[in-house]
């Protein structure tokens, strides 16, 4: 049963001028098999560096992440990751990036191109298969950049603003693919965004983080992925409660940006 | 100077021409040619094919135009070739004048002079015959023949009737005259305006020396030995340099212990021009072929060097967090993500590389060498052999544009994504 705890995380910086930053405090968070869990804050606080230290790539200072049991202390095929952009391998084709991780396991051609095949139909790309990738549009990067974190089968996927690099039509037609997957894999996902109705869509549990020093501030329980995954997003957003949660969520992010701005003023 | 004017002028003609005929087919709407704004966005500024065709054309022109070329019919005026004549008027020292004349034969150039002989004349100054060589002054002693001698106070007052003093000059239509300071004549005959060839040697000779010289070789060897000796050198000593050179960037690239023990060098090295080299190399590894290449490795490894480096550092970090959640392992992340990654800097630092090797290796063997291009043009040079000197100019100067365009053709195929993340 793969689970995902998170436990009384802490991270801190020195900085070179003598002072340091208290990037996250006392973190813990924990997640079950299966669950799609949306992180939401203004920007500086902690959720790329959560991200980062979940994936194995930052070590904390205090506290760890356990994954089945085992503290995770480096990157591991058993948690994948999707970038914003720029992650895919220009020197391969579509194929070749979502077959890296079986390749690197050395796993037989015939099995690997059965999963590439079958991805690249899933992500809707089946007829992109030879094209190199930096003829595809981001869009279709980010399909991509999906098929190959799914191809290596990963416990949990970890997504660092997946869509945040793309257009406003891309992107809705990309949360349905994301939500879509979800469903069909039943994989365990964080997803870091800064689009609050991103959050909303496609999160199971929304945790809204906060700023100096970088903490959970609240955590949503939400039924719009869920709804999602069988109605257009369209009518979700439409849908009972999503307005009103999303104004409270707005509301709070405003808050904690202004109270920001307010100490950054004090202090010059 | 008149080179220059002629040059403007047909740079500035071409324009005008080209842009008058093409106002008449005006057919192309691509997207660039509906641009309104063109003056200052640089993307619409293409190279202009007819410029360059006519560009290397007038080169030519020009070339053959200033050194009497029989390829084209159009010269700028040449040195006076032919029979001319001036009198000159001498006064005895007891005051008496008497009137002679010069006749003068100019050969073409490269010919003798052949002497001949003119009927005296009457009077104590006498006729005389000089066969003067071309574009040069020469002194006519003209008393030789005469009864006055300059000995007894006899002197030229007036050339053509124009009257002359020691170190004045008179224009006599196909040269000029002087007086030396001890009162002889000094003849010049009208230089024009083409070159010599000892400074420039017609279009048509260098092409015929080319196919001498391909056919017989120059001083022992061979053309496409002395052609093919200079890029082996190149070859060699880029091919040492980047196999030190990359696996030394990479490690910078890496590694902090080998980037700040290598920095130091690497940064004190790379602005040091690999001719500055050639004596201490010389001096440590002889003139041979030792040294050339041991030149051309050095010209080469600081380049290659700071291009492996700088293709490992501009690896995205994404790339390289995104193989590692995919489970590879280091070694494969080395092979399959930083080392392709790295080949489009590398294949830039490559082609600077190969020019600045064969830039340098042409110096080299200027300095000393029993073959090569770079020999071939300075031992042409020291017989005034100019038309070889141009002929090798020029083959150096295809041979690296040569190895530029190969270059670059070899990265379209070897790395397309470049530029393309």
């Amino acid at each position: 049963m793969p689970e995902l705890d998170i436990i009384d995380l802490s991270m801190r910086f020195d900085l070179p001028n003598g002072t340091s930053v208290q990037a996250l405090q006392d973190v813990t968070l924990s997640l079950k098999e299966g669950e799609l869990v949306s992180v939401l804050g203004p920007s500086g606080c902690g959720k790329t560096t959560l991200l980062n230290i979940v994936a194995g790539f930052l070590a904390p200072t205090a506290g760890r992440v356990e994954l089945n049991g085992h503290v995770v202390e480096g990157p591991d095929a058993e948690r994948g990751m999707v970038f914003q952009k720029g992650a895919l391998f220009e020197w391969m084709n579509v194929r070749e990036n979502v077959e890296f991780g079986p390749r690197m396991k050395g796993m037989p051609k015939e099995e690997r191109d059965k999963i590439s095949d079958h991805l690249l139909e899933v992500v809707g790309l089946q007829d992109f298969k030879e094209k190199a990738v930096y003829e595809l549009s981001g869009g279709m990067q980010q399909r991509v950049a999906l098929a190959r974190c799914l191809a290596n089968e990963p416990d949990v996927i970890l997504m660092d603003e997946p869509l945040g690099a793309l257009d406003a039509l891309t992107r809705e037609k990309m949360q349905g693919l994301v939500l879509k997957l979800w469903k069909e894999t039943g994989k365990t996902i964080i997803l870091i965004t800064h689009s609050v109705e991103e959050a909303l869509l496609l999160g199971e549990r929304l945790i809204v983080m906060a700023p100096r020093p970088g903490r959970i501030h609240k955590e949503y329980n939400l039924p719009f992925a869920e709804r999602g995954v069988n109605a257009d997003l369209r009518d979700v957003k439409k849908s009972e409660g999503f307005a009103e949660t999303r104004d409270e969520i707005l509301s709070m992010i405003w808050e904690m940006e202004e109270e920001i701005m307010g100490r950054t003023e004090q202090a010059t | 100077m008149i080179v220059l004017l002629f040059y403007i002028g047909l740079f500035g003609g071409a324009f005008l021409i080209v842009h008058l005929l093409r106002k008449g087919l005006q057919s192309r709407q691509d997207f660039t040619s509906l641009k309104t704004v063109t003056f200052g966005d640089e993307s619409a500024v293409r190279a202009d094919r007819a410029a360059s065709i006519i560009s290397v054309l007038v080169i030519f022109l020009i070339w053959a135009a200033f050194t009497g070329s029989k390829l084209i019919p159009l010269h700028v005026p040449g040195p006076f070739v032919g029979e001319t004549q001036f009198t000159y008027t001498v006064e005895n020292a007891d005051g008496t004048t008497d009137d002679a004349t010069v006749f003068i034969r100019v050969p073409p150039f490269g010919e003798d002079a052949e002497d001949f002989e003119v009927d005296p004349g009457t009077g104590f100054a006498k006729d005389d015959a000089f066969a003067a060589p071309t574009g040069r002054s020469s002194t006519i002693l003209f008393d030789k023949n005469d009864d006055a001698k300059r000995k007894d106070g006899a002197k030229i007052i007036a050339i053509n009737g124009n009257p002359i003093g020691p170190d004045e000059k008179v224009n006599v239509g196909d040269g000029s005259v002087s007086l030396t300071g001890k009162g002889a004549i000094s003849f010049t005959p009208a230089q024009g305006l083409q070159m010599n060839p000892i400074w420039l040697p017609a279009p048509e000779t260098v092409v015929a020396r080319f196919f001498e010289i391909a056919n017989e070789g120059y001083q022992n060897f061979s053309l496409w030995q002395h052609l093919g000796w200079s890029l082996l050198r190149v070859i060699a000593g880029f091919i040492a340099g980047a196999i030190v050179g990359i696996p030394l960037g990479y490690a910078m690239g890496l590694s902090g212990w080998f980037r700040g023990w290598f920095d130091p060098i690497v940064e004190f090295m790379r602005p040091v021009p690999p001719l500055a080299l050639i004596p201490l190399v010389i001096i440590w590894f002889g003139i041979w072929e030792t040294g050339k290449i041991v030149l051309l490795f050095l010209a080469a490894l600081w380049i290659m060097t700071i291009a492996a480096r700088a293709g490992v550092s501009g690896v995205n970090i994404s790339k390289i967090h995104a193989a590692y959640s995919l489970g590879a392992s280091k070694w494969q992340i080395m092979r399959h993500v930083i080392v392709p990654n790295s080949l489009p800097e590398i294949f830039t630092g490559a082609r600077v590389a190969m020019g600045v090797c064969w830039g340098t290796v042409v110096a080299a063997e200027l300095v000393a060498a029993q073959k090569g291009a770079g020999m071939m043009i300075i031992a042409a040079s020291k017989f005034q052999l100019t038309d070889i000197v141009i002929m090798g100019i020029v083959l150096i100067g295809i041979i690296g544009y040569g190895i530029d365009i190969l270059m670059r053709k070899a990265e379209n195929v070897l790395v397309p994504w470049k530029g393309r993340s």
